[in-house]
């Protein structure tokens, strides 16, 4: 019965939608405050039919109910519950749902938050909200619905795809989503400003907390969707420059540089155009992804081909929400002020370059991904575009900009002095070169490249501490006052210091782990030792093991340094007994920063087992650099000015820049 | 092992994809000559899995990706250089199997796009800021008003940024 209550409330849901979609428009033309008024009323009931929808799924799902269709294909009555749960959007359906969940989430926040907002703004933010929400509506009800039955009910479920029965699934989705999703709403703002002509600092102070919140968001997702690629997969990767992963990397990229170039125009009124295309470009990116990874299209051109309808309705989805914002850009962009000059040396010039760089490596990993269908379908060509080609594209992108990092927080705005920022970093740089010589000189076989990447890393962690350093006046003032203006400095400069320096600490960790890792593929027979790094290997023997729905096989291992056993490990091989698939369970010793990465490959005859070792120096540092930037993220949502809101007038700059301090 | 990549990103997006046991090179191929060895496997890295979605033949277990690294690794034996094992790899499969596509008129826009971007970019700001320039030019303020300015607010703007 829940389950029909939560099909009905999915269709209650869009024919609220489809009011919210209209009705606001109307009034904010016409002034009509009743009208206008519908607008956060029906975002609040969305979001609690859509979210009663998602709960009636989640307790079939929880309950085992298998006479549901989607219960049936993805879930098992002998999985544990979290993954009961969190199987609720591990497949099509479910996660179209959690998709729609968290975009009314972001409607309704914005009709709860939005009491400051011109009632106008609020009106045509939350309608364009709504025709995102209607179109994915339409698309789940009419394509992907979740609640359909079956009879007879079968006894027993599917189960769900094995590698996705990890803790993983309940974090990574919501996570990605949330930064996903989140860009919807600085989307919907764009448009709205566009509708209404006119966008001032209001907009601008409105947008850069769901930026920033979005992207803190999309950060953790895709880090903890590399960590667990890292240690679910089983050969020790990190990223592979997949068509899925960039999906989720494009907007992450594009979201970074909007990030950036709405500080410009909330501090500084300016860049007022371009923030506004980068927020239609980074949710069109989002979208997109949404359109590469449901369509199938990534599979395969032919999959795609064979079952055509979802792709092609997000596809149309996909033109209509792009093409429409593009269009209204283009006619309504001349009407806006493109706001305050500045020098190419300043704060806004560093941030221009930001933005010239990151938008290029968006760009670059889009046409990366995209060529191939593009060709193929254009001349029938197959070619192939992979790690190789990123790293060679991506990798020289990203220098530069890394490079400069440190002296954008240090320059003033409108005009900056490049000679006296550069001598306020020699610190920096010192240690920076520091680092690199020695790295090149006491590692063994150490590449240059790896010296000078660590260097790099090193540069943007000094480089973030200088600029706290400088800002509360070190060297200069006597220390008391040095303290109080450390204490009185924003939360946002600590949050850009932390998440610059975790780009740094990223660096380091990816440099390191890919100059210095090693690998060896042995045949181990129990007793035999193999070396990992500093660390010795030593293999005790094979041992199967029951779990709720799988069984394995594990190998353990002893773990010894100078002959001393320090720690032991297990890796193991499952195989998971509802769809008899196998699946790799990597055995992972952290020592530090660094990991020892144990998997299992076939048994030999002979009582032999291939034994797959890799020491991964470091490698921690490329999540823990993501963690900083998150907290960064977290930090700056904090700070008082964001708390604040928006005033409904727009103000001086002078006085936002006198406020700032 | 590129699959299960794809499914865990795709979580929330693909539903139906395999998992493979860890796998790709095994103790049997690899070769004696660690030098040669490992010019097999930045080959093989190099080289896409056929059967495969996105995975190079030498993370992948297919058989056929086997087949491959075996292919390769008797080449290098023989005495090839790296270019002739991966033109002999192309020419009985395609471009199709290289993952870092050749430079040809098929890829130059892939290739040429982040300069392209790059130069557009920076052209544009060059002209935007000159521009500018003359068409702020009135308002401009002399080297000693600038000077001026600077005495009076240079310490104070230093502090506040």
């Amino acid at each position: 019965m829940i389950v029909e209550l939560g099909h009905y409330a999915l269709i209650m849901a869009l024919a609220t939608a489809l009011l919210q979609s209209v009705l606001p428009i109307i009034g904010a033309r016409t002034r009509d405050a009743g009208l206008m008024g519908v607008a956060p009323a029906a975002a609040i009931a969305s979001f609690v039919l859509i979210l009663f929808a998602f709960v009636a799924l989640t307790v079939s799902y929880v309950t085992s109910d298998f006479s549901v269709k989607n219960v049936w294909e993805n879930s098992h009555s002998m999985m544990p519950m979290i993954y009961k749960f969190s199987g609720v959007w591990g497949n099509h359906e479910g996660s179209m749902m959690l998709w729609l969940l968290i975009l009314v989430f972001f409607s309704a926040l914005v009709a709860f938050f939005g009491g400051n907002l011109p009632a106008t703004l609020k009106s045509n933010v939350l309608a364009v909200q709504a025709w995102i929400t209607s179109a994915f509506l339409t698309f789940v009800l009419l394509t992907s619905n979740p609640f359909q039955r079956l009879s007879p009910a079968p006894l027993e479920g599917r189960d769900l795809n094995p590698i996705l029965q990890d803790i993983g699934l309940a974090i990574h989705p919501p996570m990605l989503y949330l930064g996903y999703v989140g860009f919807s709403i600085c989307f919907s703002f764009a448009v709205a400003a566009l509708i209404d002509g006119r966008i001032d600092a209001a907009w601008a102070r409105w947008v850069r907390p769901w930026t920033l919140a979005a992207w803190t968001a999309l950060t953790a997702g895709i880090a903890m969707g590399s960590y667990w690629a890292y240690y679910e997969l089983g050969w020790g990767g990190w990223w592979f420059w997949d068509p899925v992963e960039n999906a989720s990397f494009m907007p992450w990229l594009a979201g970074t540089a909007l990030l950036h170039s709405a500080l410009v125009m909330e501090k500084r009124e300016a860049l007022k155009i371009w923030t506004i295309l980068l927020a239609i470009m980074t949710f069109s990116l989002s979208l997109l992804g949404t359109f590469l990874v449901r369509s199938g299209v990534l599979t395969s051109v032919h999959a795609f081909a064979t079952d055509p309808t979802r792709g092609i309705f997000i596809l149309c989805i996909l033109v209509a929400f792009i093409g429409g914002a593009f269009t209204l850009f283009a006619l309504r962009a001349q009407t806006l002020s493109p706001g305050g000059l500045f020098a190419p040396i300043s704060r806004e010039g560093a941030l221009v370059l930001n933005n010239l760089f990151l938008t290029t490596a968006t760009a670059t990993v889009l046409v990366g991904t995209l060529y191939p269908l593009v060709l193929e379908a254009i001349t029938g060509a197959k070619i192939s575009v992979g790690p190789p080609f990123f790293n060679l594209t991506f990798g020289p992108l990203m220098i530069p900009l890394l490079l400069a990092v440190p002296f954008g927080p240090l320059l003033a705005w409108k005009r900056g002095d490049l000679w006296a920022v550069t001598q306020r970093l020699y610190m920096a740089a010192g240690a920076a070169l520091l680092v690199s010589l020695a790295v090149i000189y006491f590692a063994t076989g150490a590449p240059v490249m790896a010296g000078l990447g660590i260097g790099l890393g090193v540069w943007l962690i000094a480089g973030s501490l200088t600029d706290i350093a400088m800002r509360s006046g070190v060297g200069k003032v006597a220390l008391p006052i040095m303290w109080r203006r450390l204490k009185g400095l924003p939360r946002s400069a600590f949050g850009g210091a932390l998440a610059h320096m975790g780009l740094g600490v990223s660096v380091i960790g990816i440099v390191a782990v890919t100059a210095f890792a090693t690998e060896s593929v042995v045949t181990m027979k129990p007793g035999e030792t193999t070396v990992g790094g500093p660390f010795t290997l030593q293999f005790e023997g094979l041992k199967p093991n029951t779990g709720p729905n799988y069984t394995e096989l594990q190998g353990r291992f002893i773990i010894l340094r100078d002959g001393q056993p320090v720690s032991h490990l297990t890796a193991a091989k499952r195989v998971f007994t509802a769809r008899q698939m196998p699946t790799t369970e990597a055995g992972i010793y952290t020592n530090g920063a660094n990991q020892l990465y144990v998997a299992l490959g076939d048994e030999l005859p002979g009582g032999g087992v291939v034994v797959r070792v890799w020491w991964k120096p470091w490698v921690t540092f490329i999540w823990f650099g993501a963690i900083f930037m998150s907290f960064g993220g977290i930090v700056s949502l904090f700070d008082r000015r964001l708390r604040i809101g928006a005033p409904a007038k727009s103000r001086s700059p002078a006085v936002a820049v006198g406020q700032e301090t | 092992m590129r699959k299960l990549a794809l499914t865990l990103f795709a979580v929330p997006f693909l539903a139906l994809l395999f998992a493979l046991p860890a796998g790709a090179v095994t103790p049997d191929e690899i070769l004696d000559d660690p030098v040669l060895e490992q010019r097999a496997r930045d080959i093989s890295a190099g080289l896409r899995c056929l059967v495969c979605q996105n995975q190079s033949i030498d993370d992948s277990d297919a058989e056929l990706a086997k087949d491959l690294r075996v292919l390769v690794r008797q080449r290098l034996v023989v005495g090839d250089s790296d270019n002739e094992v991966i033109g002999y790899i192309v020419s009985r499969y395609g471009e199709f199997v290289l993952l870092k596509p050749r430079l040809s008129s098929k890829t130059i826009v892939l290739w040429a796009m982040p300069l392209i971007l790059l130069a557009v970019g920076f052209g544009y700001l060059l002209l935007g800021s000159r521009r500018r320039r003359t068409s702020a030019s009135a308002t401009v303020l002399s080297v000693e008003e600038q000077s001026d300015i600077k005495k009076i607010l240079g310490s104070r703007e230093g502090d506040q940024l």
